[in-house]
């Protein structure tokens, strides 16, 4: 498994993300610069040129048409992913930490961070898909501002109108989208900051990376806790692979101590933990900071990691990866 | 002892009973006197010779160190004789004085005819009151202690280990993978370390109150030592006596208990305690001594005292003076006198074999008669540094003979150390020595055979500075670990010295020891031999870059069995075998488990904070376990005492092994079976849970869907029908590109 390793930021990775077909790459980094790659050979297809800060959340459309993205220059923005060019900016009065498209694509939710007396709050607009995307409302359907703890992370669940949160206290909740009531909560979910929320192709169930040193697989519609993988390092994300039974978690110590410790102790490798057995299955390494961010292709072939070096590396699993029943044959649904 | 008028229950004039409160109320009056002390035993005088006996009195009080006037003195007086009643009454400043004075002169003669006897005004009162009646005391009920070496009857014949994480203490059991569990965890357990005792059969745990000792298969609390704040503990080899020390000189507070378990104010400012494990019972306290030198190099030598191995003799070295050895269990100095011994530096116990302990045992049953052999008397070993016109010089001698065996005398000594073989046959002194100008240092072994008339000494001559020596448990041959690298002596971060490992072995017949092999250029500073010999670790211990560990065989080509028989005809050196290399990030510590076929490497928090945890190998080099926790501190394996197989068991057992192999292959195989049964069992369940879920859930968002009104899981077959796109890449390269003119 030779990786391709994506040297097109100058520095560190806050998200990457697949598009549908799993053929194009996104990276969002701190530089201010968004990328997209081919997945199959690394080359670079263009940026996304606009941000004035840095890019905290990107996230594509099923249709791979537009691509949405959140910034610490307090704008979130969507751009045509085909020609490069920015079709809409909406302005809030902090950063944008996290922008996530609905299942059918015609909406979209976004957070913007609690800080300097604003709250943080959750919005939710429409996308008019027609024509070429510039005529967008600038007034959301809906926002709310969660009480409590801090969010930080947010997406579609399982039903529309309900929007998945993750906390800075570890607690994780959903909410409605209209009200922007409290349905269901898991204060107890994590220990300490929830750093990543990934969910399941149909979104009934979902995987947190936390500070904590654990990643948790929850059920969406109740939020409970169905699995745990307890690893030695603070997670920065955890992704579920498709096609087989793992689950992806990196991180690594913090970045303010990775220059006063060695490589060896940083722990800077993406594991692969069994889904259902809770055991940790191997380790891929190449990073020397911490990894920032883990995507999986929705085709199960490959995966990406983006890390605190700056660096994005896609590893295409071998023929051995999808050969091999380290577990004997087990038939395990997706 | 209520006033009188208000004992009782007597109504007062209002008739009301206030005897309640009074008794509650009621002054103490014992305490007043506790000062007062009742002397019997005086002489019995008229009036005119009173004065004159109350001074003489007073005197003796004064000249044992409790003074007293005359005027203290109440003499009680008979008025119908004239005379005295023979007792007077001693009242003393306080009652501290009162103890001392009672300890020093009860039972003090005063004359030919009369001795005094004193007690407490306070207790007389006591004595007189005490109920005649015998009362049989209740019978203690009988409770069933615990074996202390249960863990020897394992069934499965484990090994035990103990662990220190953060907080938490856990003692394991290890065996084969299956096997491996906790046997007994706490938290908190001990405030610095954990210790073994040597034969395993007790675990010591340090506090600021002082040593604990636990035991049995629950774990109980089996003895306590009350040396506050200690730090450093020590057994005797067979763990009948503990040494205790701690950095604070010991104080006895104002009424600290007291008793033979505790200190007494003799002990105060001492700083190693010797106690008794069984009682409990504090045997002798010492102040440390430290080496002679300048204040800067100060450090302490622990083990302070040395035990002989039979524990009968324990000794302590005043550097540059005297060799002081003590006689157990009284702790008396042997002989009432030390050993005077100019300049010595430092000694060593000859340490028992196991035909010395049969012989022993032997000698204490009276088997055998006459016929066996007389055990060896206990032999050390000191050394001598060089001081104006007199040599250097390496003395081997008797105790409690006191007579000197051996004497060799050394040139060019910069520093010496002694090593003795486990077995008692073999001492090697290892003598660092220096050239003319000082300026270099090489190394010379002189070794002694102990166990052959005269003690003949061989020398081995070496070029290189020798950085560890260790011998073979109960073998004829070493290893040593030299270096010629230019760094050595002066550590600094990122250097990694450069040392050679050599192994020597006995030639039978002359004598003298040989080199077997030299393995040249290696990072191994640590030389760990397994404890039934034969295999042997080579370790890079507290290195930042390197961490190697080296497997090594001794004996590659014979059996264990045929062992020491068939070894001769073999090529020289032919048997050593590279059998496994392994790495142990920034390991600290290796140490083998008793029966040699295990090695434990940790990385403990005390020196580093890289990789904490632990791991554990099999002889070959072959990992079988590795944790890396957090925090980890300490590993331990725990010892085993001596077999209690005699010899011609053991050879029973050596001779069918073959057999015993067999059957325990047998079993081996049946659990591995068992066990990956009972896993594949375990997994089938999760899965089926788990494919159970994700049925329901996959059915609830089909009707979810359906609800919402949309096309069911079209999507899905969408995408598989999807035609795959190929893309075809043409890669033209132009591998070289040459342009040829061509004349004409």
């Amino acid at each position: 498994m030779r990786p391709i390793l994506l040297q097109g930021h100058e520095r560190s990775l806050t998200q990457i993300k697949f598009n549908r077909e799993g053929d194009l790459l996104f990276s969002a980094s701190k530089d201010h610069i968004i990328n997209v790659w081919f997945t199959h050979n690394g080359e670079r297809l263009g940026t996304y040129n606009g941000h004035n800060g840095t890019v905290w959340t990107i996230d594509v459309d099923s249709q791979s048409r537009f691509l949405l993205s959140g910034s610490a220059d307090n704008e979130m923005r969507l751009w045509s992913v085909q020609t490069g060019k920015c079709l809409y900016v909406w302005e809030f009065p902090t950063a944008v930490k996290r922008v996530a498209f609905s299942e059918d694509d015609d909406q979209i939710v976004c957070i913007t961070e609690q800080r300097m007396g604003y709250q943080g709050v959750v919005r939710v607009f429409n996308i008019n898909r027609d024509g070429d995307g510039t005529n967008q409302s600038k007034e959301p359907v809906s926002e709310f501002s969660p009480i409590g703890s801090k969010a930080t992370l947010c997406a579609f669940a399982h039903t529309p109108g309900v929007i998945l949160m993750g906390h800075e206290s570890g607690k994780v909740a959903l909410f409605d989208a209209n009200t922007g009531d409290e349905i269901q909560s898991n204060e107890r979910a994590h220990m300490d900051v929830v750093t990543d929320m990934q969910l399941s192709p149909d979104r009934s169930y979902f995987i947190t990376s936390s500070k904590d040193k654990t990643a948790r697989l929850h059920e969406t519609r109740t939020l409970v806790v169905l699995k745990t993988y307890s690893t030695e390092t603070p997670l920065n994300s955890a992704a579920i692979a498709l096609g087989k039974p793992y689950v992806l978690l990196g991180g690594g110590q913090d970045a303010m101590s990775v220059t006063t410790t060695s490589l060896r102790q940083g722990k800077f490798e993406t594991r692969f933990w069994h889904k259902i057995f809770e055991e940790e299955v191997g380790r891929v390494k190449g990073h020397f900071g911490p990894i920032n961010t883990i995507a999986v292709s929705p085709k199960g072939d490959c995966f990406a990691s983006g890390g605190e070096d700056g660096f994005v590396r896609v590893h295409h699993f071998d023929e051995s990866y999808f050969r091999a029943k380290p577990y004997g044959d087990l038939e395990i649904s997706d | 002892m209520a006033p009188n008028g208000v004992n009782g229950t007597i109504p007062d004039d209002e008739g009301i009973d206030y005897s309640d409160i009074e008794a509650k109320y009621q002054v103490q009056y014992e305490e007043g006197f506790d000062n007062i002390l009742l002397v019997d035993g005086i002489p019995v005088v008229d009036k005119s010779k009173l004065e004159k006996l109350l001074a003489k009195i007073a005197k003796e009080f004064t000249r044992k160190g409790a003074p007293i006037k005359p005027e203290n003195i109440t003499v009680p007086w008979d008025e119908a004789k004239g005379k005295s009643k023979g007792i007077i009454f001693v009242e003393l400043k306080n009652a501290n004085d009162a103890v001392f004075a009672l300890n020093a002169m009860h039972g003090h003669p005063f004359d030919a005819k009369h001795t005094f006897m004193v007690n407490r005004f306070t207790d007389i009162e006591r004595y007189a009151n005490l109920d005649e009646t015998y009362v049989a005391p209740e019978p203690e009920e009988y409770k069933p202690k615990e074996h202390l070496r249960a863990w020897l009857g394992d069934p499965q014949g484990r090994d035990q280990y103990a662990t220190y994480r953060a907080d938490e203490v856990e003692i394991h059991w290890h065996g084969k993978p299956s096997q491996c569990e906790v046997a007994f965890s706490r938290p908190n357990w001990t405030d610095l370390y954990v210790s073994w005792s040597p034969l395993g059969t007790f675990v010591a745990t340090l506090h600021r109150q002082g040593v604990q000792l636990w035991g049995g298969s629950s774990w109980g609390k089996q003895q306590r030592f009350a040396h506050p704040m200690v730090k450093l503990i020590d057994f005797s080899p067979n763990e009948n006596y503990l040494v205790t020390w701690s950095h604070d000189p010991i104080q006895v507070p104002e009424g600290a208990q007291q008793g033979p378990q505790y200190f007494s104010p003799e002990d105060e400012g001492n700083n190693i305690a010797v106690w008794d494990v069984k009682t409990g019972n504090l045997l002798r306290t010492f102040p440390t001594i430290y080496p002679e030198g300048d204040d800067s190099k100060k450090q302490l030598q622990w083990p302070a005292l040395k035990w002989s191995a039979d524990d009968k003799f324990v000794g302590r070295v005043t550097p540059g003076q005297q060799i002081s050895i003590y006689e157990l269990p009284s702790m008396g100095l042997q002989g009432k006198k030390s050993i005077k011994i100019e300049g010595v530096v430092d000694f060593e116990w000859c340490p028992l074999g196991d035909n010395d302990r049969e012989a022993m045992d032997a000698a204490a049953n009276g088997t055998n008669g006459k016929s066996a052999k007389k055990p060896r008397e206990n032999m050390l070993a000191y050394w001598t540094p060089e001081v104006a016109n007199q040599p250097a010089r390496v003395t081997l001698m008797n105790f409690p003979g006191r007579t000197i065996l051996r004497q060799k005398n050394l040139f060019s000594v910069t520093e010496c150390k002694l090593f003795w073989q486990n077995q008692g046959d073999f001492l090697c002194v290892k003598v660092d020595r220096h050239t003319k100008t000082k300026k270099s240092i090489f190394c010379n072994l002189e070794i002694f055979r102990i166990r052959e008339k005269d003690f003949p000494v061989e020398v081995v001559e070496l070029k290189d500075t020798v950085t560890d020596f260790s011998w073979e448990p109960r073998g004829e041959r070493f290893a040593l670990i030299s270096s010629n690298d230019p760094n050595l002596g002066n550590p600094g971060p990122g250097i990694t010295i450069k040392t050679d490992v050599s192994f020597y072995q006995l030639v039978h017949g002359k004598g003298d020891f040989k080199l077997l092999r030299t393995l040249s250029s290696r990072t191994s500073n640590t030389v760990r031999w397994s404890p039934r010999g034969r295999h042997v670790v080579l370790a890079t211990i507290g290195s930042s870059s390197k961490s190697e560990l080296e497997f090594w065989d001794l004996d590659f080509n014979s059996d264990d069995a045929g062992r020491r028989e068939g070894s001769s005809k073999e090529e020289w050196g032919s048997g050593i075998q590279h059998l496994g290399t392994a790495d142990h990030y920034a390991v600290t510590d290796a140490e083998w488990d008793p029966s040699g076929r295990y090695l434990a490497t940790s990385a403990s928090a005390w020196r580093h904070a890289l990789e904490n945890g632990y791991a554990i190998w099999d002889f070959r080099g072959q990992e079988l376990e590795k944790h890396i926790l957090d925090r980890f501190k300490q590993f331990l394996w725990r010892p085993r005492p001596r077999s209690l197989l005699t010899k011609e068991q053991q050879r029973q057992i050596r001779r069918n092994l073959k057999e015993y192999s067999r059957q325990f292959e047998e079993e081996d195989a049946a659990e591995e079976s068992n066990v990956s049964a009972e896993l594949i069992a375990q997994r089938k369940r999760l899965v089926d849970e788990w494919n159970a879920w994700r049925a329901r859930i996959k059915e609830d968002v089909a009707d979810e869907r359906r609800r919402r009104g949309k096309k069911l899981d079209s999507e899905g077959e969408q995408q598989s029908e999807e035609s795959k796109e190929e893309i075809e890449v043409w890669i033209d390269e132009v591998i070289e590109q040459i342009e040829e003119e061509v004349m004409e």
